[in-house]
């Protein structure tokens, strides 16, 4: 057991937690007081020992997954009686089911065909019979995945393998539909938004347990080390903004939250928080006159810092788009900590979204707009950031004064076009900052088309911000 | 230290009879906490029961609740002890014509003349004791090194004084809204537990168990849309708390069934902001 725990610990620093020996020592203590069959319990005293982040509990329930996946009775893998127990559950359900069209559950699940297999499973989501449901998606697996023991294939391809021959979209409708013959008539509106919502939410369970037996069978294949390997993910704060996946991009928007929360929190802190001023001659005389001219309260002059006025100027081709969709979000959920945002977008041309951002609450509808009403394309629809920088200084370049912080963000892969450096330049002498944010990596700056060098001599500094944290550590620096 | 609970199973009967529905995670590590003598750190979304928690946790085992409310700003002498220097005045100047200097001395630092604050009193309590730290976060990162010491050895150092040990060990909640990261050693020191939105099930539960006079029907309806509300991206989901106000206020206008008029026009109970409410009466009548 104490073996299994510390690989277990080991592979969830790998994951990029961080687990403290003392942490590490109160898990010990910790499952000493739970009954190990409990594996629930199991999983919360571990959880509760070690995860002390939220944002890090996924990371920290597939690493469990891999780990404890093959113990415990109702989980064993091997063959033999579990078999037996399951297909008499399945029998007996199945006899419960069936009777009346007929069909008297003959033999276990693996003499189904297919069809009378989906049947089964349409049931079960109907009803929301869990343990038909952990039992079907075991028999998909095995029926669907055509897995192969050493073949080194991923838990994708089995994942996906598997619900390609389940067609789980075409069954979210059939389930409508009997919903809907069930109660006789039409619903309305609202009940058959959440009769769907049910219905999702069971599918989507039920995915989940395929994709659990999936992972089960791949670590009795290859063990728990190798398989934990394959499955690590890189925390939410850790993704890369140029190559996260949908579903980490949507984790990603997720943690955007509470994070502006605390910056908005830390940087209204900073700012009150500022040092004692030097002694206000005026204030502290007029205020002896309450006293008899005794200047018995000195006043100081506490120093205000001005709010910084923003400008951001981000590239939203294909490439980069999701980083400045991001920083854009950061940015206007924490508008308040600056005295003026402006933000213009362009490609090959540019853009001033800020109206978008003004008329609506909503900073993603705002995105969305931006992302299909702004104009920014001039010839080709290829980043030039040359003529984007030209037409910005011709149109908005006397609006930048010395109050303006202008952040700059994008790869500078320029397509080789002329780059138009000196804008930058210009910029600077108006501006009180300019930054760039590249979400490259820094070893691919100045490779191929990218001139990042070149526009960032004129900067106030270039930074690498291929993730949350970087960004996050960013933002708290500008204001 | 005998243990106040008996099993993870007891906690859970034991909250619920004092109507907190607690799940697996929750009892958990309630249960953790009292046999490892670890505070327990809650956190999540806002109106979530982070607070409702120790209270009930306080109820179930008949112990007093000690509230300390953090803000920024909060120090020592609000949080853990003061002098009390006008009564130390008084004594010195009722002695004023003796010249037991040294008597005066050692007199005035007694435990006669210290204030308790909410962190000591709990720490010195002859009675059992909940000890609810609310809202965490609020505090400078430099005033969380004051709760250190109370919350891994449950003692208290006055240099004056010396070490006022625990006479008995409290159970200590911390719950935080996550407006900021808290530090690494204050984490160290405590259980973690993460409370979030419940489940269905569980919401209905406590819809039933918390509003008098609303049937399973409702109760049932009400969980879904909100659930369904949730999956809409708003500003500020709806809470526990407000799913329940909303649950009131439809048995109060004496609504059996909820159809999508009626949920429109009673949003507001459940949705604090004007383009949330708009955003989701949209979803609900279109989709």
């Amino acid at each position: 057991m104490l073996d299994l725990l510390s690989g277990f610990i080991i592979e969830l620093r790998n994951a990029g937690l961080p687990v403290s020996l003392t942490e590490n020592l109160d898990a010990m203590h910790a499952i000493s007081h739970i009954p190990l069959e409990d594996r629930e319990a199991f999983k919360y005293a571990l959880a509760a020992t070690l995860v002390k982040n939220n944002a890090h509990w996924r990371s920290f329930e597939t690493v469990f997954e891999v780990y404890f996946s093959l113990r415990g009775p109702e989980y064993s893998i091997s063959d033999g009686d579990r078999e037996g127990s399951i297909d008499d559950l399945l029998k007996q359900m199945q006899e419960a089911q069936m009777k009346g069209e007929g069909n008297g559950g003959a033999g276990g699940m693996d003499s189904l065909t297919p069809e009378e297999l989906m049947n089964i499973l349409m049931n079960a989501l109907m009803n929301g019979d869990q343990a038909l449901m952990r039992a079907l998606a075991r028999q998909a697996v095995q029926r669907f995945a055509g897995m192969e023991p050493g073949r080194p294939v991923g838990g994708t391809y089995y994942l996906y393998r598997t619900l390609r021959n389940l067609d789980l979209d075409g069954m979210l409708d059939k389930l409508m539909e009997a919903s809907k013959k069930e109660v006789g008539g039409d619903l309305t509106k609202l009940e058959e938004r959440l009769e769907k919502d049910e219905y999702n939410d069971r599918i989507e369970k039920f995915k989940q347990e395929v994709e659990a037996e999936i992972r089960r069978r791949l670590v009795a294949d290859r063990g728990a080390e190798a398989m934990a390997k394959t499955l690590r993910k890189p925390l939410p704060e850790d993704v890369e903004f140029m190559h996260a996946s949908r579903d980490e991009m949507q984790n990603l928007k997720k943690s955007l939250q509470p994070l502006t929360r605390k910056l908005a929190a830390r940087l209204a802190r900073k700012r009150r928080h500022g040092r004692k001023g030097p002694l206000d001659f005026r204030s502290t005389v007029r205020h002896s006159l309450a006293y008899g001219g005794v200047p018995a309260e000195p006043k100081f002059k506490y120093p205000r810092p001005a709010k910084p006025e923003l400008i951001v100027i981000a590239d939203i081709s294909g490439s980069v788009a999701a980083f400045a969709r991001f920083t854009l979000m950061l940015v206007y959920a924490i508008s308040n900590q600056f005295s003026k945002v402006r933000a213009f977008v362009f490609i090959d041309g540019i853009d001033e979204v800020t109206e978008y951002f003004k008329k609506t609450e909503d900073i993603s509808e705002a995105i969305h707009r931006i992302n299909t009403e702004a104009d920014v394309i001039w010839v080709d629809g290829h980043s030039d950031y040359g003529h984007a920088f030209e037409v910005f200084w011709d149109k908005y370049g006397k609006e930048i004064n010395p109050k303006s912080t202008v952040l700059l963000l994008g790869d500078a892969r320029n397509n080789y076009h002329a780059s138009q450096a000196w804008v930058i330049k210009e910029i600077r002498q108006k501006a009180r900052h300019v930054y760039w944010l590249n979400p490259e990596p820094r070893s691919y700056w100045n490779t191929g088309d990218s001139i990042v060098g070149e526009y960032g001599t004129h900067t106030d500094g270039v930074y690498e911000c291929r993730n949350l944290r970087q960004l996050e550590a960013f933002v708290e620096k500008l204001a | 230290m005998d243990n106040r609970f008996e099993s993870v199973q007891s906690v859970r009967d034991g909250l619920k009879a004092v109507n907190y529905l607690a799940d697996d995670g929750i009892a958990g590590v309630v249960f953790l906490a009292d046999r490892l003598g670890k505070p327990i750190l809650v956190e999540g979304p806002a109106g979530t029961g982070k607070t409702q928690l120790a209270k009930s946790v306080a109820e179930m085992i008949g112990a007093k609740l000690i509230r300390l409310q953090c803000y920024e700003g909060l120090d020592e002498s609000k949080a853990l002890y003061e002098w009390n220097y006008k009564k130390q005045l008084l004594r010195i100047q009722a002695d004023r014509n003796s010249d037991a200097w040294n008597d005066i001395h050692d007199d005035i630092f007694g435990s006669e003349f210290l204030l308790t604050r909410p962190l000591l009193e709990a720490i010195t309590s002859k009675e059992p004791v909940v000890l609810l730290i609310d809202e965490v976060d609020r505090v400078e990162v430099e005033t969380e090194a004051l709760l250190l010491e109370i919350l891994s050895e449950y003692q208290v150092s006055i240099p004056e004084l010396g070490t006022i040990t625990a006479t008995q060990i409290p159970l200590v909640f911390l719950t935080s809204n996550n407006t900021r990261e808290l530090s690494e050693a204050l984490k160290r020191r405590c259980l973690f537990l993460h409370v979030d939105y419940p489940q269905l099930e569980r919401e209905k539960e406590i819809v039933l168990t918390k509003v008098p006079g609303v049937t399973e029907m409702l109760a049932d309806q009400i969980a879904r849309i909100v659930r369904s509300i949730r999956q809409i991206d708003l500003k500020k989901a709806p809470s526990v708390s407000e799913t329940i106000d909303w649950a009131r206020t439809l048995v109060l206008l004496g609504i059996s069934t909820i159809n999508a008029e009626q949920a429109k026009e009673t949003l507001h109970v459940l949705l604090k902001y004007q383009s949330d409410i708009a955003k989701a009466a949209k979803e609900l009548s279109d989709d």
